[in-house]
C-alpha cells in the first residue's frame, strides 16, 4: 500500500477536501455562471434550513413533516421488522417452510420497492396506509434473509450439545438458536432501516400530502431549489442517526455477549 | 436439489391456482384491487399492441433498460477509478472520504426533485439520478476491494519494480475484481429502483410511466404488467452482469484449482 500518512495529516487533508468542495459550490453560485435559482450557496441552503425549522412550507414546518414522516417509516420498519425477523428464522429452522417460501420470496424480491407505489395507493390510499406498505416493501426482504442467515449457521456443535444434555425443543430455540441469530438480524435492521427510509423518501415524492418528501416536490414545483436541498439535508440528517441509533444497539449487544474485542 | 426444485415448482402452482381462484372464480378480491389472470393478459395484450401511455411495451422496456445502462456504465466508469485511486492512495482517501461521508446518507432517490429541478423530466435527470445511486456503492465497494488485497502481493510488485500501468492492470484491478463486481451487483439494483421512482415522478416513456398511467386509470391490470416487467427485466440484468463476472473471475478459480 502507498505510504502511510500520520492523524494530523488526515485531519487537515479531510478538513482541505471540505472546504474545496463547500468552496467550489459557493464559488459556482456567487460567480453567476449557475443562476442562484437552480444553485443556491451553501450558506443559502442553510439559512433556508433554518428558516423551515419555524416557517411552514406545504402545509407544515420541517420538524412537521419529519414527524409526519418518521410516524410512517416508524409503522412500516416495526411491521417489517415483526412479520420479516419470525419469518426468516423459522425459514432457517424448518426446511419445509423454506423450501416453501424461497421460490416466492425469490420471485418478489427483483420487483423494486418503489414499483409497489401504485398498487399500494389503490389498496390503502395516499395518506398513511400506503406509504406504509412502500416502507414494508423496501424493509422487509432484508429482515427475512438476515434472521434466515442467523437461524441457518448456527454453530452446529452448540445445537448437538443442547440436544445431548436433553434440553427440550422450546428450550434449545429460546436459549440455543434465538441468541445466537442476534447478530445477523441486527445487522439485517440497519440495513432495512436504511432502505425503509429511503422507499419512504420515494413514496413521499409520488404520493403523499405531508412529509419531507412532499415538501421536496412542492419547492421543486415551486423552483425553490434552496427548499430541496434543505430537504435533503434534513433526510440525510434522520437516515444518519437512524443508522447510529441501529450501531450503537449493535455495539451494545456484541458487548453485553462478550464477542468484542 | 430434486426435491428443493419440485416443491419450489408445487409452490408457484398452488400460488397461482390461489390468484386464480380468489379473483376470477370467488371474487374474494374485487376486481377493482388486484387483476385476474385473464385482466392481466389482456392488458399484457393491450400494451404490446395498441400501447399504453405513450408507447408500446418494447418502446418502453428499450427506454427504460436504455437508460438504466447508460447511467450504470457511468458510474462504473467514474466510480471503479475513484475507489481505484481512494483504495492506493491514503492522502486521496483522506482528502475524499469527509465530502463522501456528508452525500451518502442522503438516499439517492431524494436527489430526484433535484435533477428534475436542474435537467427536467427527460432522459438527462433520470441518468443522473441512475448515476448517483451507482456511483456510491461502486466506490466503496472497489475501494474496500484494493484494502482487502494481500500487502505481500503489493510488495511483491513494488520489489520487482512494476511500471505504474501495469501495476494498476495486472495487480490492482484483479485484485480487487471480485470486491467490484459485488459492489456492481448493488449499484445494478439501486439503478433500477432509482429509475422506476424518478419514472413515477414523472417522464414521458418507461416502465415507471406505464405504471403511473396505469394507477391513475385504476388499472390494476397494467399495474402487475408493469411490476412483472420491472421485475424480468432486473432478474435479466443481473444475470448478464453474473455472466460477466464468472468471465471475468474465471482466472481466479483457475488459480484456485492449481493450488489445490
Amino acid at each position: 500500500m502507498n505510504r502511510q500518512i500520520s492523524f494530523t495529516q488526515s485531519i487537515l487533508l479531510g478538513f482541505l477536501g471540505l472546504a474545496c468542495f463547500l468552496g467550489f459550490w459557493q464559488g459556482m453560485s456567487m460567480s453567476g455562471l449557475v443562476s442562484e435559482i437552480f444553485l443556491p450557496s451553501p450558506v443559502e441552503v442553510y439559512e433556508r434550513f433554518m428558516t423551515l425549522l419555524d416557517r411552514r412550507f406545504a402545509g407544515a414546518t420541517l420538524p412537521g413533516h419529519l414527524a409526519a414522516s418518521f410516524q410512517r417509516f416508524a409503522y412500516g420498519f416495526l411491521l417489517a421488522a415483526a412479520i420479516g425477523i419470525p419469518l426468516g428464522l423459522l425459514m432457517g429452522w424448518y426446511q419445509l417452510l423454506d423450501e416453501i417460501v424461497s421460490p416466492l420470496f425469490d420471485a418478489l424480491r427483483f420487483v423494486a420497492p418503489i414499483a409497489w407505489v401504485p398498487f399500494a395507493a389503490l389498496w390503502f390510499g395516499t395518506g398513511i396506509g400506503g406509504p406504509i406498505m412502500i416502507i414494508f416493501a423496501g424493509a422487509f426482504p432484508p429482515c427475512v434473509i438476515n434472521a434466515y442467515r442467523g437461524a441457518k449457521f448456527v454453530d452446529p456443535r452448540l445445537i448437538e450439545a443442547a440436544n445431548m444434555l436433553g434440553t427440550p425443543s422450546r428450550r434449545v430455540i429460546m436459549e440455543v438458536l434465538l441468541p445466537s441469530s442476534v447478530p445477523s438480524i441486527i445487522s439485517g435492521l440497519r440495513v432495512s432501516a436504511g432502505l425503509g427510509w429511503q422507499s419512504l423518501v420515494g413514496a413521499e415524492l409520488i404520493v403523499a400530502s405531508a412529509g419531507v418528501g412532499y415538501m421536496m416536490v412542492q419547492g421543486q414545483a415551486n423552483i425553490q431549489t434552496h427548499t430541496v436541498m434543505a430537504g435533503m439535508v434534513a433526510i440525510g440528517l434522520v437516515g444518519l442517526a437512524l443508522d447510529s441509533a441501529l450501531r450503537g444497539l449493535e455495539r451494545y449487544i456484541q458487548k453485553r455477549r462478550g464477542l468484542d474485542h | 436439489m430434486q426435491r428443493r426444485v419440485s416443491i419450489g415448482l408445487a409452490t408457484i402452482l398452488i400460488v397461482c391456482a390461489l390468484w386464480y381462484a380468489a379473483t376470477a372464480m370467488f371474487g374474494i378480491i374485487p376486481p377493482g384491487r388486484f387483476p385476474s389472470p385473464a385482466e392481466t393478459w389482456s392488458a399484457l395484450v393491450h400494451v404490446s399492441g395498441r400501447g399504453y401511455g405513450g408507447g408500446d411495451l418494447t418502446m418502453h422496456v428499450y427506454n427504460s433498460l436504455r437508460l438504466v445502462v447508460m447511467g450504470f456504465l457511468f458510474a462504473i466508469a467514474t466510480g471503479v477509478p475513484l475507489g481505484l485511486l481512494m483504495g492506493w492512495s491514503r492522502k486521496a482517501e483522506a482528502f475524499i472520504n469527509p465530502i463522501f461521508l456528508i452525500i451518502r446518507p442522503i438516499p439517492p432517490l431524494a436527489w430526484i426533485p433535484l435533477a428534475i429541478l436542474w435537467l427536467g423530466l427527460g432522459d438527462a435527470a433520470k441518468i443522473m439520478v441512475i448515476w448517483f445511486s451507482a456511483f456510491v456503492p461502486s466506490v466503496i465497494n472497489t475501494f474496500a476491494g484494493v484494502r482487502n488485497i494481500d500487502r505481500p502481493v503489493l510488495e511483491a510488485a513494488y520489489m520487482l519494480g512494476m511500471p505504474k500501468i501495469r501495476f494498476v492492470s495486472e495487480v490492482l484491478i484483479p485484485g480487487a475484481s471480485p470486491m467490484i463486481f459485488t459492489g456492481l451487483r448493488l449499484s445494478l439494483q439501486a439503478s433500477w429502483t432509482t429509475l422506476v421512482a424518478a419514472e413515477l415522478v414523472g417522464a414521458f416513456y418507461g416502465i415507471g410511466r406505464v405504471l403511473n398511467v396505469a394507477q391513475q386509470d385504476l388499472y390494476p391490470g397494467m399495474i402487475l404488467v408493469g411490476m412483472i416487467a420491472v421485475a424480468i427485466l432486473g432478474w435479466g440484468t443481473t444475470r448478464v452482469l453474473g455472466m460477466a463476472e464468472a468471465r471475468a473471475l474465471r482466472w481466479n478459480t483457475a488459480a484456485l484449482a492449481a493450488k489445490g
